[in-house]
């Protein structure tokens, strides 16, 4: 009977084809804004390595002043660490794979042949491309041997590669970074997380970093994080050894722990260091020191904030709109359509197949209007990303980088339509079914 | 076959109850043609909703071929009403988006038949009533007699042993009338019980009886002299 139901549903629209079409088009516009809104939400609060939610976690411990809490309207601790306490933790041997890094700035041209251009540098640790799961074009990421001493070894992004190399397989060629010679041990192949959850400060849709050396680097040619720094108490700081014992923070640092065993252990590690600190005078606030989870990392620094939330939740308040639109014209329709659906009744119908019917009609008409709706909510999110573009004059980063779908998206986006429009569309055919055939009978 | 007894429906408002029907009894036997007649408001057409299963009734007992048809859920009383009852209707009710052909088709479509045993009937029902080259007609296109043939076509496609008509003829003019009850007449005689809702005396002198109701309820009963060809339904007998 479906084939049957199908064709039925083409003659009804054959029948009011403006009407139909103002069906779809509710359905469509509905669709498309609550698409739009969902999809920049879900780019904003996908966790981009949810496959390890249960094993990769950022360490934060509360060093601030006793006095002021690092932000008096949360009660988080601060997001960083000191160089201090960072160093310390890493000298752990309890997490699988271990990061301490922080993005700086740097200058960096091919041997020999271009002019140095400038070139965001993160220094890090070797584990960041295991831990991150970064794919690569060429060659590898360093290993731990490399990170200390440092050795000068250098993994380039592959823009930076086009840029410099032309795409070439560049590994095994030297760079000049602010005037240091580094070899090219790897080639990052494409790779944009959104959010950028390992390093949020500069900005949780920016890009990555063009290059990244070892993290000892950074300390040795006393390099500043270009990031976010904040710093408490009144010790002076002349240089950079002062600043690097500090109360200042400005280092990420991520531990991988591959059971809650090892979870458990690491955190009353760090509760250790924190009391053996706390006794000789550091840390008198709380007792705060976090594992945080991606998941909920992205949470606690609210890159999803409230003006997305509410943007979403007017999304499908107008869908609903849209919807009760398409119910109060659907029911029009079906009603209009009773002393059709009378006859039917009385050649043998049952309320079943009246409800089937017209509820394949609903399902066509859902199809049209998701179909319809896609193609608007992709026209709207290119819109948005070109704005954003012109905004960021071409560069790479922000809002932009989350206006396009992704497979997931399109899957909700189909399932939200096809969900919505038969759920709009079964109160009008469960109505039609009920209707009383004699009493329309009469009046055809 | 078909036996209603002291069926009483009510139709309800805040203010009022009207009796459609009151107390009202009645046995139909196999291949008779009975004709209701009565002025308008005396019930037939609620009297022929209730005998073809579109409405419920308040109370009373109503057994078509055996089956107590009162305590039937939905999908059987239409099932039964599918494949037992067919229906010709004053205003033809043709569906106008579909063709003839797709218009005798719809009752068989419920019935679920294969495709060959649809088109068969299709052709067999237009046949009968001289339209099978006008398949692909609309409804808009044909003339009243026309649109209420390919209506009786389409209520004899099932071959049901009911056919149940209101005022076929109601919006005909008088040669169309006349074939048309020619051919219930003849479908009649095929073996097929024939109820006929209708004002019109002559058109009720055609059946082989005439049950006249009056605020729902019977008020006379009256038997004709069998047609020579309807013979074996003379003996109907009266309830």
């Amino acid at each position: 009977m479906f084939a049957y139901y199908a064709r039925l549903a083409l003659h009804s629209f054959g029948r009011n084809p403006g009407l139909t079409a103002l069906m779809v088009l509710a359905i469509a516009l509905g669709i498309a804004v609550s698409v739009m809104t969902l999809t920049v939400y879900h780019g904003m609060s996908g966790n981009p390595i949810w496959w390890k939610s249960d094993r990769l976690y950022t360490v934060t411990m509360d060093n601030w002043d006793p006095q002021n809490a690092y932000r008096p309207d949360s009660r988080l601790p601060p997001p960083e660490m000191t160089y201090r306490d960072a160093h310390h933790l890493f000298d752990s041997g309890i997490p699988e794979r271990k990061v301490l890094m922080y993005s700086s700035n740097g200058v960096m041209s091919a041997a020999g042949n271009t002019a140095p251009v400038p070139v965001n540098t993160r220094f890090t640790t070797a584990d960041f491309f295991a831990m991150f799961e970064v794919p690569f074009l060429y060659g590898n990421g360093w290993s731990s041997g490399a990170d200390s001493p440092p050795q000068p070894v250098i993994v380039l992004s592959r823009d930076e590669n086009d840029k410099l190399f032309g795409g070439a397989n560049s590994v095994g060629r030297t760079v000049r970074w602010n005037d240091h010679e580094f070899r090219i041990v790897g080639v990052l192949n494409d790779w944009f997380p959104l959010p950028r959850y390992y390093d949020l400060n500069g900005g949780a849709f920016s890009p990555p970093d063009a290059a990244y050396l070892p993290f000892n680097w950074g300390v040795e040619l006393e390099q500043l994080n270009n990031e976010e720094t904040d710093c408490w108490g009144s010790h002076p700081v002349n240089n950079f050894k002062d600043f690097m014992n500090a109360e200042c923070v400005w280092l990420q640092m991520w531990v991988e722990l591959p059971s809650s065993a090892a979870r458990t252990r690491m955190q009353e590690f760090m509760d250790g260091y924190w009391a053996e600190q706390h006794k000789a005078g550091r840390f008198q606030r709380p007792r705060d020191n976090r594992l945080t989870n991606v998941s909920q990392w992205l949470r606690d620094r609210q890159v999803v904030d409230n003006d997305n939330r509410l943007l979403v939740g007017l999304g499908f308040a107008f869908l609903a709109v849209c919807l009760i639109n398409t119910v109060g014209l659907l029911l029009a329709k079906f009603l209009n359509g009773a002393p059709v659906t009378g006859v039917r009744r009385a050649l043998g119908a049952s309320r079943r197949q009246i409800f089937a019917q017209h509820l394949i009609e609903v399902g066509a008409l859902s199809v049209a209007g998701a179909a319809l709706g896609l193609a608007l909510a992709a026209l709207g999110l290119a819109a948005v990303h070109h704005l954003y573009a012109s905004a960021h004059l071409g560069h790479r980063g922000g809002y932009q980088e989350i206006t396009h779908f992704d497979s997931i998206g399109v899957v909700w986006a189909v399932g939200l339509a096809v969900v919505a429009t038969l759920a709009a569309g079964l109160y009008p055919a469960w109505r039609v079914g009920r209707l009383p055939p004699a009493m329309y009978l009469k009046s055809q | 076959m078909l036996k209603m007894n002291d069926v009483s429906k009510i139709y309800r408002t805040d203010l009022i109850e009207t009796y459609a029907l009151r107390k009202f009894s009645l046995e139909v036997t196999a291949g008779e043609f009975v004709a209701v007649t009565g002025p308008s408001g005396s019930g037939k057409t609620t009297f022929l909703n209730v005998a073809g299963l579109l409405e419920s009734f308040d109370s009373g007992s109503f057994q078509l071929d055996g089956t107590d048809v009162h305590e039937l859920s939905d999908d059987a009383r239409s099932r039964l009403r599918n494949e037992r009852i067919g229906f010709i209707f004053q205003s033809f009710n043709l569906i106008p988006d579909l063709n003839v052909r797709d218009n005798v088709e719809v009752p068989l479509r419920y019935r679920r038949l294969s495709a060959t045993d649809r088109s068969e009937r299709i052709a067999s029902a237009l046949e009968l009533v001289g339209l099978a080259s006008r398949m692909k007609h609309m409804p808009s296109q044909l003339s009243g007699g026309q649109q209420q043939r390919v209506a009786i076509a389409r209520a004899i496609a099932g071959d049901p042993a009911f056919l149940l008509a209101d005022e076929p003829t109601g919006n005909l003019d008088s040669l169309m009338a006349r074939q048309v009850v020619d051919l219930l007449e003849q479908i009649n005689e095929m073996g097929t019980t024939i109820l006929l809702v209708t004002h019109d005396p002559e058109l009720a002198r055609r059946a082989q009886r005439n049950v006249h109701l009056v605020d729902g309820q019977i008020a006379d009963f009256h038997a004709y002299e069998p047609r020579p060809s309807a013979a074996g339904n003379a003996g109907a007998a009266l309830a």
